[in-house]
Parts: C-alpha cells; sequence; structure tokens
C-alpha cells in the first residue's frame, strides 16, 4: 500500500509542472501543513520526559529544537508550528512511518535492524550495556552473577544481548523482566535480583532517583555499547542531509558541551536530581566526527 | 503480511518466533487452569457463606467480593507481585528462596483465583437466591441439616442455572491471564510484545495473539455448552431443549 501511495506521489510529481525547489517527503509535509511534529518520551530521563508541568523536556529535544530551527531557515517559514506527540518504544517506529510524527527525539538506538525500516541523525549519545548492583553484593564483574537472577526491562535490546553473553561465557543467569524500568530497579532494591541489565545512562538516572542512591553502583564492564540517536523516514535524503547539517553544526561548534552539562552534569527538572554522568570518551569521539553508524 | 516471520528464529534464543508464541500459550492455559480451579472452590465457599442465616458470615463474604472486585485487576498484579512481600517479611524470606519463574506463577495463580473467585461467589450467591425458598425450607422439613441442605437440594440446582455466566466467567478469566504480563510472566501476550519489539512486526504478532485468543476462549465456551447440556435436568429451565 505505502508502495502504491509513493508511486502514485510521484507519478503526481512527475507529471506536474516541476516544481521550483524540489522538496519531497518530509520537508514537503512540513511546507504544505506548517507544522513539524516531533515524537518525545515521557519517561526517558534526560534525553525526552515530561517536567512537573507535563511539558516535554530534555536533551534529544533540546538537539531536536535546532533541527526545527534548521528547518525554519531553509523553508522560511518563522513561525513554524511545531507539535509535540507522546510515543513509546513500541509505537515510535509504526508512527513514524505511517507521518504521525516527522522527527523521533527520545532514547532510541540506532541498530542494524533499525535501519531496515528508519533512518537516523548523527549519534548523540553512547551507551554501555551495563549493570547495577549493591555495593553490599559480592557482585565485581558481570561474571560473578553466574548461578544468580537478574532483572531486565522487557521489549528492550538487553534482553538478547544477556543470553548471548550467557551462551559466550558458559554462565548461567536467570532472567526476570519488569514492564518498565522503574519495576526492573525495584526488583533489584527488594533483593529480588542481583542485578539489573540496562543502558549505563538509564541506571544512573534510576539511581540518581532512588532512595538510597550510595547503596548502588554500576559495574566497570560493558557488555556493548550502542549509539543513540533522532529517527527519520527512511530513504527521505533532503531531509536527512539537513539533520546532519544542523545536529552536526552544534558538535563542530562546541555548543554540544554546554547542552551535555545541562542535562548530564548538573540538576534536572522536576526532581533537581544530579545524574553525575560526564562525557565518556566515546561520547567525546562521537561529537568530533558526527557519525550514523548503527549497531 | 507476510507469515515467514514465525519461522525466523528469534534473535540469540532458542528456537522460532512461532515456538516463543507456543511456549507463551502454555503458560497462559497452566495459569488460566490453575487459577479456574483455585477460584471456583473460593468462589463457591464465599457465595455460600452470603447466603447462610449466619449473619457476620454474610458480611464477611460481602466484605471480601468488595475488596476483590473494586480493585483494577492490573494494580492486584502489581500488589500481590511487589508489595505484599514487601509488607510481610516472612513472605519475602519465603520468596526470595523460590526460583523466580515459579514465584511469577505463583502470583498470577494466586491474584487471577482470588479476583476470579469474588466473581464466582457473586455468581452462586445470585444462583441459589434464585431458587424458591420453599426448596431450602423442603430440605429442613425432610430432616437435612443446613450442610446437607446445600449439598443435596440448593447447591446441585444453583450450579445448573449459573452454567452460562461462568462460561463468561471463564473466558474472562483466560483473556485476564494476559494482565500476567505486567509482572515478567512469559505467557502469551508478554511473547507477542516481545515479537512485536524485537522484529517490528507487530501486525503479524497480534495477528496471530488475537487468533490464538478466540481460539481458546471459544474452546472453553463450547467445552462448558458441552457440559450445560450433559447436567441438564430434563424439563427444567435453561438446559431443556
Amino acid at each position: 500500500m505505502r508502495r502504491f501511495i509513493t508511486t502514485i506521489i510521484t507519478a503526481a510529481l512527475l507529471g506536474g509542472p516541476v516544481a521550483a525547489q524540489d522538496l519531497g517527503g518530509t520537508l514537503k509535509k512540513i511546507k504544505d501543513t506548517g507544522t513539524i511534529t516531533l515524537g518525545h518520551r515521557e519517561s526517558s530521563i534526560p534525553f525526552s520526559y515530561l517536567d512537573d508541568k507535563q511539558q516535554p523536556i530534555g536533551y534529544a529535544l533540546d538537539l531536536c529544537m535546532k533541527i526545527v530551527d534548521a528547518v525554519k531557515t531553509e523553508l522560511k517559514i518563522p513561525n513554524l508550528k511545531v507539535t509535540l506527540q507522546p510515543v513509546t518504544s513500541s509505537n515510535r517506529i509504526p508512527l513514524l512511518q505511517n507521518g504521525t510524527i516527522d522527527l523521533e527525539c527520545g532514547s532510541t538506538t540506532n541498530s542494524v535492524a533499525r535501519q531496515e525500516q528508519v533512518s537516523f541523525g548523527p549519534t548523540y549519545f553512547v551507551i554501555n550495556v551495563s549493570a547495577a548492583v549493591k555495593k553490599s553484593s559480592s557482585v565485581n564483574t558481570i561474571a560473578d552473577l553466574d548461578g544468580k537472577t537478574v532483572s531486565t526491562t522487557s521489549g528492550t535490546t538487553s534482553v538478547p544481548l544477556i543470553k548471548s553473553y550467557e551462551k559466550a561465557k558458559g554462565v548461567d543467569v536467570k532472567e526476570i523482566y519488569g514492564k518498565d524500568h522503574a519495576e526492573s530497579f525495584l526488583l533489584l532494591a527488594d533483593d529480588r535480583a542481583a542485578a539489573f541489565i540496562m543502558d549505563d545512562i538509564l541506571l544512573a538516572g534510576q539511581i540518581a532517583n532512588a532512595r538510597n542512591p550510595a547503596d548502588y553502583r554500576i559495574l566497570p564492564e560493558s557488555l556493548r555499547q550502542e549509539p543513540y540517536s533522532m529517527m527519520l523516514r527512511k530513504g527521505d535524503a533532503p531531509f536527512k542531509a539537513l539533520v546532519d547539517r544542523a545536529v552536526g553544526a552544534v558538535m563542530k561548534s562546541g555548543e554540544i558541551e554546554k547542552i551535555y552539562a545541562k542535562w548530564f552534569t548538573a540538576p534536572i527538572a522536576p526532581k533537581g536530581v544530579n545524574l553525575n554522568f560526564p562525557m565518556t570518551p566515546v561520547i567525546r569521539d562521537a561529537f568530533k566526527n558526527p557519525n550514523d553508524k548503527g549497531v | 503480511m507476510k507469515l515467514d516471520i514465525f519461522l525466523q528464529q528469534v534473535p540469540d534464543g532458542d528456537g522460532t518466533w512461532w515456538q516463543s508464541l507456543a511456549s507463551g500459550l502454555q503458560w497462559t492455559l497452566l495459569v488460566a487452569l490453575l487459577a479456574w480451579i483455585m477460584a471456583f472452590a473460593l468462589g463457591s465457599l464465599v457465595g455460600v457463606a452470603r447466603t447462610t442465616d449466619k449473619r457476620w458470615l454474610t458480611r464477611l463474604g460481602d466484605t471480601y467480593v468488595e475488596l476483590f472486585r473494586n480493585i483494577p485487576l492490573l494494580v492486584q498484579f502489581f500488589l500481590w507481585y511487589f508489595v505484599v512481600p514487601g509488607l510481610i517479611p516472612s513472605v519475602k524470606v519465603w520468596v526470595t528462596t523460590l526460583d523466580p519463574t515459579q514465584h511469577q506463577l505463583v502470583t498470577a495463580i494466586v491474584c487471577l483465583g482470588f479476583f476470579t473467585s469474588a466473581r464466582i461467589a457473586e455468581q452462586v450467591r445470585s444462583g441459589i437466591q434464585s431458587l424458591a425458598r420453599g426448596q431450602r425450607n423442603a430440605g429442613y422439613a425432610v430432616g437435612l441439616t443446613q450442610v446437607q441442605t446445600y449439598r443435596f437440594v440448593l447447591l446441585p440446582m444453583a450450579y445448573r442455572i449459573i452454567i452460562p455466566p461462568l462460561t463468561s466467567e471463564l473466558m474472562n478469566l483466560i483473556k485476564n491471564t494476559a494482565v500476567a504480563y505486567s509482572i515478567g510472566l512469559t505467557e502469551l501476550f508478554f511473547r507477542t510484545r516481545e515479537m512485536g519489539e524485537m522484529t517490528f512486526r507487530y501486525f503479524e504478532a497480534f495477528a496471530a495473539a488475537t487468533l490464538i485468543y478466540i481460539v481458546i476462549s471459544m474452546a472453553a465456551n463450547r467445552v462448558m455448552a458441552f457440559i450445560e447440556r450433559r447436567v441438564a435436568v430434563p424439563g427444567y429451565i435453561a438446559g431443556s431443549h
């Protein structure tokens, strides 16, 4: 059906008088409607979440607003309307594909599997999949978890990662699933699980909000590194070029340092918690050489 | 819609997506069966308690029904899985010795068992109260005790009357097992979501789950209809045909 529509649109474009500017795709949609719709998450702290006034804020949204500014200049629509649409990890890709949102500003891993469905902007964060444990426990490496129970959040990329680690290292861990990060962390806090395996930045967010943040630590080990990026529709070269240019400029100019510091090493809304997550060498490298390589 | 997805391997798992859904279905059926047994036994006891002449027993039964009927099922799952072990130290000690999967299974059965039993209790009560008063009095008149009157006079008829609403209850229970995904039990709905989130083939995954839920609910419906016909008393209400 999609191909059918695309064919019709292409035919209409080719058949009609050639437009002065060949926009097509997302940029044309934005120009025609005078609106850009950003998809945001509700609890992906500090990337994309709701503050105490239920307004979407976050690191990813700040970067997406740079893209919106570039769109305004490019299309010469200074009063471009920005609509914000909440999305979840389950519906973010379908909503992008069916045109409900034009750009997804959340905490989405840029993976090769997803690149078959969507395109990604430049990597704006690199996480390590690691484990949060209690300081009081005897677990110092992921291998120490042999024979223990670990929690993780269902539907995340951590699930197949643990399974392949088990197979490769011959360790045997028992996974239990929380339906969101808060529940998975609760399993660790209640000693039902010896570790919570997840993206390190999300673990840092859970720990910062825990009753006793000093009780927990994140293991220095990494199961895998994953780049985070904004998602846009696949096969839309002009919009992709604009996204790369806008975000790349922020990274090259060093403006990114300020934006990064605002969200990762300073107190953030709603509770004024500081994540204390200074830039890692890998992230610094991603800013120096903007790229959209997936894992 | 391409069906080949069901024959593809689950990344770093064992078997194909089709087998993953089938293993989820096994958990769904196991939870539904055991929760139904628990709900039927408990529901009958509470239902009977609410029709006896003991005032305190009636009150106790009423409270039980209102408690479990008025809390959303999703909240009840959270309470049984996270709050109960957190509040009662001896339960927490016991829970940590359990295999996590067993713990999820027990929680799901207990939670659905209590929830459904409250609804069955309400039906058993209404079934007994729908019988003519004379039946109870006739029982007492021929010298039966209260227990015997229930066993030989009231319950045999009451159960026959409430088979249709019990059928709906069984079908509801089967569908309610899907909420067990929230405590991480890897039942059918959990596997469906997992398949959607890992392959982005939501349409195929949920189409398959829809079909499976319809088939098992309909099968439960047919089994209950068969029972209804088998136990029908000729010439008496719905059973006659």
